[in-house]
């Protein structure tokens, strides 16, 4: 059943006019040595009904059935339900990239909508229609500060910035003799005494994050005057959340500024697909990575949308483009459209407040249990290092077990966030969780670290 | 700027000598190429370039193109009013939308050009 | 039926006040001894983003929707995109909560449900491309191209080989010399011959110890079956070199041949084209790539491993592993809808697809060829290339002017202008998932539109909102956001 059509009075019609004897003959064209000659060995075909069971049966309950305190990049943040609603539309979600644009204004008004409400919200003079994820978006920065700057030998990254970033980096520049050099975070920030020391006079950008891995906030502002003073372009990381509550990217006047822009309406989905932001100073558009909208008139002076600076993109500049990006994700892009409209300036402080004041609720409930520290004495925005008594790995797995999904614990990543850590975990928290959810958790930790 | 006097790159550029300054252009087989250009962006005073190597790009709608140093120089003067003027580019594309005075380091360079004639059936004219 | 007051932009309807999405009060009390963000940190007041009420913004929305032509309402026959059905039941089986609330940092022992579906998948991708090594972490094709070569460019240095250089045809998509470039590599494009396949003798003459890789789609972009393609691989295999096969066009040969069969010892899926994955209007996708054993040390971190003795699946890093290619695994949601459409049809479903895939193309082609020139002859695979050269020369109408038409008589325009090897290309791809009655009226509309007056075409389209955006001022000028700003 694989949505065909014919009967076989139609193929046989169909043949004749092609004036071949069968649909085998069509395939004549690859050679007989090549042909598989049997067939495809996959599991045989089931109904949909077959399929919803399997997948019911073993995919098992949501998140194990437990409350959600992850974090570390992507979170639990409440989506309304118009954002399902109106990207569900087949119209949106199984059109194709906006190539032809009479055919698509609807995509590329809504597409200009979402680089004007990014603009908005990261105070940037503008936003493209979104790259993959945060990791690449970090990489993209890096690449299009080196073409800004015409410096390719050396990047200074914080090594706050998530690791999972800073090793997307590393496999991006490994062939390309780029020098990456990460500046420790001790403390749980970086310094302006470290990054200054770290940057030189080829030094192409400063990465870094706000609130970085940690969820602590850095000094963006002494940052990236060390950035500027340097010659280099600093390139922000930050949280799509945030600007409900702390200053933007465009505020602090970083040259380029990307993030996940999971938290603004896109499930969680075990890590994909996301949304990667970018966004840059104006001076730098024809520099940028991704497709752009733009708008325009017509031939009979209407107002309306197409793709912009398109010669930029690998269709057209081929091994000279600014990306080997095709395919992006517009279609969380249309969600983070929708989200945006409905949740509005209101909404989003109120989410931004909502999972700062929760975060603080639960770090100074969690902190009362004996042993049990805040890792890092610094301000921070919805999620926290705690620290405990015993290994993380155990703590985790045994909240677990109670129902309470809390981490990533830091050892995971190795040692690239420091040494020493092993004890040490993120607890997130967003505006969805209750004070009964964190209550219950504190509790539950309090038997974890006393049993 | 009498074509029959120019320098020509296999690149499409242009080049008329005045005692040792190399004033560089692109030609209107390359603008003609192109069709509607949207955006030049020019090279930096002071710097200094090789022959081969991309000294300015120019942009239309269908293309994004490097423009080369046909021969090495510093960079003395560029014609910084042609991007917000790129009809020039058609209108004139050998005297008024020049697009950079290179300090000639060495003469001998111009021998790798072609004249004329010769760019005419590159072009496969 | 049109409404333009409700698509009018978000902005031009924002009234300060509005709102929609309200949020509880908060139900904590306010701590203290917990460091606060300094005023330094602190925003200045609202964002600017617009205010606006919830029956607004759905009409808003639902008007849009209404601009755009999708696979959902139109015929969509664009070469290389594969534009097949979206089945709806994979919309519903990849919400299920227990794969779009999974949260990729959840407890191994939560999630085995999810990582057996992944493991399952990287199994079937292995046989459908008879390449046992499977990657699922690319987000897109031109990622699944890039993580190849940089896996391939990472077993040529672990052998102590300095490989610098990757070959790919001049019909290829831009996503390989792009993605070959990021890789570091020197790329060089071959011409090949004029019946459109790889030239042998070209190919020969640029094999040398430098080469690291060459680059091809099978189809090609022509819609044809590289007949030396085993030919060409011995070559490369011969000279040191790896073959890529780009996976854009698999739905062609599902079930037939395999990459690993012909030769091919790395290539991409995309599976928002050949698994029914939505295009979602520019995405998301997804770009597994599948890599002979060798070659499978090397491949991104993480895949999915199972140990039998422990019945028990986990995440893994491969022992060369060039590393991570974006955060956490992959784009999970695309890849479900991949494995719910590969477990709905079974290898002979995925046959008949190809199948029918390649019996509507050769059909179309058939009704087309009498008056519109297929340089490339009377058979195809799943897509065949048709030239409006000679129609442009007669009567000055473009493949651009004809594509604009199809728009008037309700059809998608095909891919125009690629591949480049072409002059006025119209790149057409029907899929399986189409009538032969659709095929009927969109060969009879070309047909129509060929004999019409030059200045109805030149003029088109006529019926649709807007005509020919004047592309030039916009990239000119670029106004990128509203009110000016950008």
């Amino acid at each position: 059943m694989a949505y065909l059509f014919d009967t076989p009075e139609q193929r046989q019609r169909m043949l004749e006019a092609i004036g071949a004897a069968s649909v085998d003959e069509l395939f004549e064209q690859i050679p007989r040595e090549l042909r598989l000659g049997r067939e495809l060995s996959l599991p045989g075909a089931v109904s949909e009904l077959e399929l919803e069971q399997d997948l019911q049966r073993r995919l098992g309950q949501a998140g194990g059935g437990g409350v959600c305190f992850l974090g570390g990049g992507v979170y639990d943040h409440f989506i309304p339900a118009v954002v399902d609603e109106l990207t569900s539309r087949g119209e949106f979600y199984t059109a194709y990239t906006p190539y032809q644009a009479e055919a698509s204004q609807g995509t590329l008004q809504a597409f200009y909508e979402y680089q004007t409400l990014i603009s908005q919200l990261s105070g940037m003079d503008v936003s493209n229609a979104s790259l993959y994820e945060g990791g690449t978006a970090v990489s993209e920065a890096v690449f299009m500060a080196m073409r800004v700057n015409g410096r390719e030998g050396r990047v200074v990254v914080a090594g706050s910035l998530h690791p999972e970033y800073r090793q997307v980096l590393r496999t991006y520049f490994s062939r390309l003799g780029t020098e990456i050099v990460e500046v420790p975070a001790a403390g749980g920030v970086v310094s302006v005494e470290s990054c200054c020391a770290a940057l030189t006079a080829d030094t192409t950008a400063l990465v870094l994050q706000q609130p970085n891995f940690f969820g602590c906030l850095e000094d963006i502002a002494g940052l990236t005057a060390a950035a500027h003073a340097a010659g280099a372009l600093a390139i922000l990381a930050f949280d799509p959340l945030s600007p409900g509550l702390l200053k933007r990217p465009g505020d602090y006047g970083v040259d380029i500024a990307v993030a996940e822009g999971q938290p603004l309406g896109t499930p969680l989905q075990f890590g994909g697909p996301l949304l990667g932001i970018f966004t840059c100073r104006s001076e730098y558009v024809r520099k940028m990575p991704g497709r752009l909208i733009g708008r325009t008139v017509d031939r009979r002076g209407r107002e309306c949308f197409v793709l912009n600076l398109q010669a930029r993109e690998q269709h057209i500049r081929r091994d000279k483009a600014t990306s080997n990006i095709c395919t992006n994700q517009g279609l969380l892009a249309l969600r983070a459209t929708v989200f945006l409209s409905v949740v509005g300036p209101r909404g989003l402080r109120q989410m931004a407040e909502l999972s700062h004041e929760k975060a603080r609720y639960a770090a100074a409930s969690l902190t009362r249990l004996p042993g049990v520290v805040l890792k890092y004495e610094r301000s921070f925005f919805r999620e926290f290092v705690l620290e405990t008594p015993l290994p993380a790995t155990e703590v985790l797995t045994a909240l677990a077990a109670r129902g309470f999904n809390v981490g990533p614990e830091l050892s995971r990543f190795g040692d690239s966030l420091g040494e020493g850590l092993e004890r040490c975990f993120l607890v997130a928290l967003t505006e969805k969780r209750t004070r009964a959810e964190i209550d219950a958790l504190a509790a539950a930790l309090g038997e974890v670290l006393s049993g | 700027m009498d074509p029959e006097t120019l320098y020509f790159a296999k690149t499409h550029e242009w080049v008329s000598v005045t005692g040792n300054v190399a004033t560089v252009g692109i030609t209107d087989f390359a603008v003609r190429l192109l069709t509607d250009i949207v955006y030049l962006s020019l090279p930096v005073a002071g710097k200094v370039y090789r022959p081969g190597q991309a000294l300015g790009e120019v942009e239309s709608v269908k293309a994004v193109s490097d423009i080369y140093a046909p021969v090495s120089g510093e960079v003395l003067e560029v014609n910084s009013g042609l991007p917000d003027q790129l009809q020039l580019l058609s209108e004139s594309p050998f005297e008024r939308a020049w697009i950079v005075k290179l300090k000639l380091s060495d003469a001998s360079e111009l021998e790798k050009l072609m004249n004329r004639a010769q760019y005419l059936q590159h072009c496969g004219g | 039926m049109r409404n333009p007051t409700a698509t009018r932009l978000l902005f031009e309807m924002s009234e300060s006040g509005r709102g929609t999405v309200v949020f509880p009060k908060s139900d904590v009390p306010r701590v203290t001894g917990i460091p606060e963000p300094c005023a330094e940190h602190l925003a200045g007041g609202l964002l600017p983003l617009p205010e606006l009420a919830e029956p607004d913004v759905v009409r808003h929305f639902v008007n849009l929707s209404t601009l755009n032509m999708s696979v959902d309402s139109h015929f969509y026959p664009l070469g290389s995109c594969t534009m097949k059905y979206n089945p709806k039941r994979h919309e519903r089986l990849a919400r299920l909560p227990q794969a779009a609330a999974s949260h990729p940092y959840q407890q191994e022992s939560q999630i085995q449900g999810l990582l057996s579906v992944l493991y399952e998948l990287q199994g079937m991708l292995a046989e459908i491309s008879g390449l046992p090594g499977v990657s699922l972490h690319p987000a897109a094709g031109a990622q699944g191209e890039l993580t190849a070569l940089l896996t391939a460019a990472a077993w040529f240095r672990h052998r102590g080989e300095q490989r610098t250089r990757v070959l790919f045809p001049a019909s290829a998509h831009g996503t390989n010399p792009a993605s070959a470039a990021l890789a570091g590599f020197e790329c060089v494009q071959l011409s090949g011959g004029r019946d459109g396949f790889v030239d042998l003798s070209e190919l020969r003459s640029q094999l040398d110890d430098r080469v690291a890789v060459f680059m091809v789609t099978n189809p090609n972009t022509l819609g044809l079956f590289e007949k030396d393609i085993a030919t060409i691989a011995g070559m490369l295999h011969e000279a040191g070199g790896l073959v890529y096969i780009d996976g854009a066009n698999m739905n062609a040969i599902l079930g037939r041949t395999r990459p690993g069969d012909f030769g091919g010892d790395m290539m991409h899926y995309n599976v928002h084209k050949t698994f029914t994955g939505p295009h979602g209007a520019g995405g998301p996708g997804a770009g597994p790539i599948a890599v002979r054993d060798f070659l499978a040390p090397f491949l991104p971190a993480p895949v999915v491993t199972f140990d039998a003795a422990r019945n028990w699946y986990s995440l893994a890093s491969p022992e060369h592993s060039i590393g991570r290619m974006r955060s956490f695994f992959g784009n999970v949601g695309i890849l479900l809808r991949g494995y719910c459409y590969i477990r709905t049809l079974g290898g002979r479903g995925l046959r008949e697809a190809a199948d029918c895939a390649v019996l509507n193309a050769n059909y179309l082609l058939s009704q087309v060829r009498d008056f519109l020139e297929v340089p490339h002859g009377n058979r195809c695979m799943h897509e065949f290339v048709a030239s409006a050269k000679r129609l442009k020369e007669q009567t000055g109408v473009t493949a651009m002017d004809i594509a604009k038409r199809l728009l008037d008589y309700g059809f998608h325009a095909p891919t125009v202008y690629f591949p480049l090897v072409v002059e006025e290309a119209l790149m057409m791809e029907p899929t399986e998932t189409e009538s032969l009655a659709t095929l009927d009226a969109f060969a009879a509309a070309l047909r129509e539109i060929c004999s019409e007056p030059s200045e109805l075409v030149k003029g088109a389209p006529h019926t649709t909102a807007v005509c020919r955006p004047d592309e030039v001022n916009a990239a000119r000028k670029p106004i990128l956001c509203w009110s000016g700003q950008c």
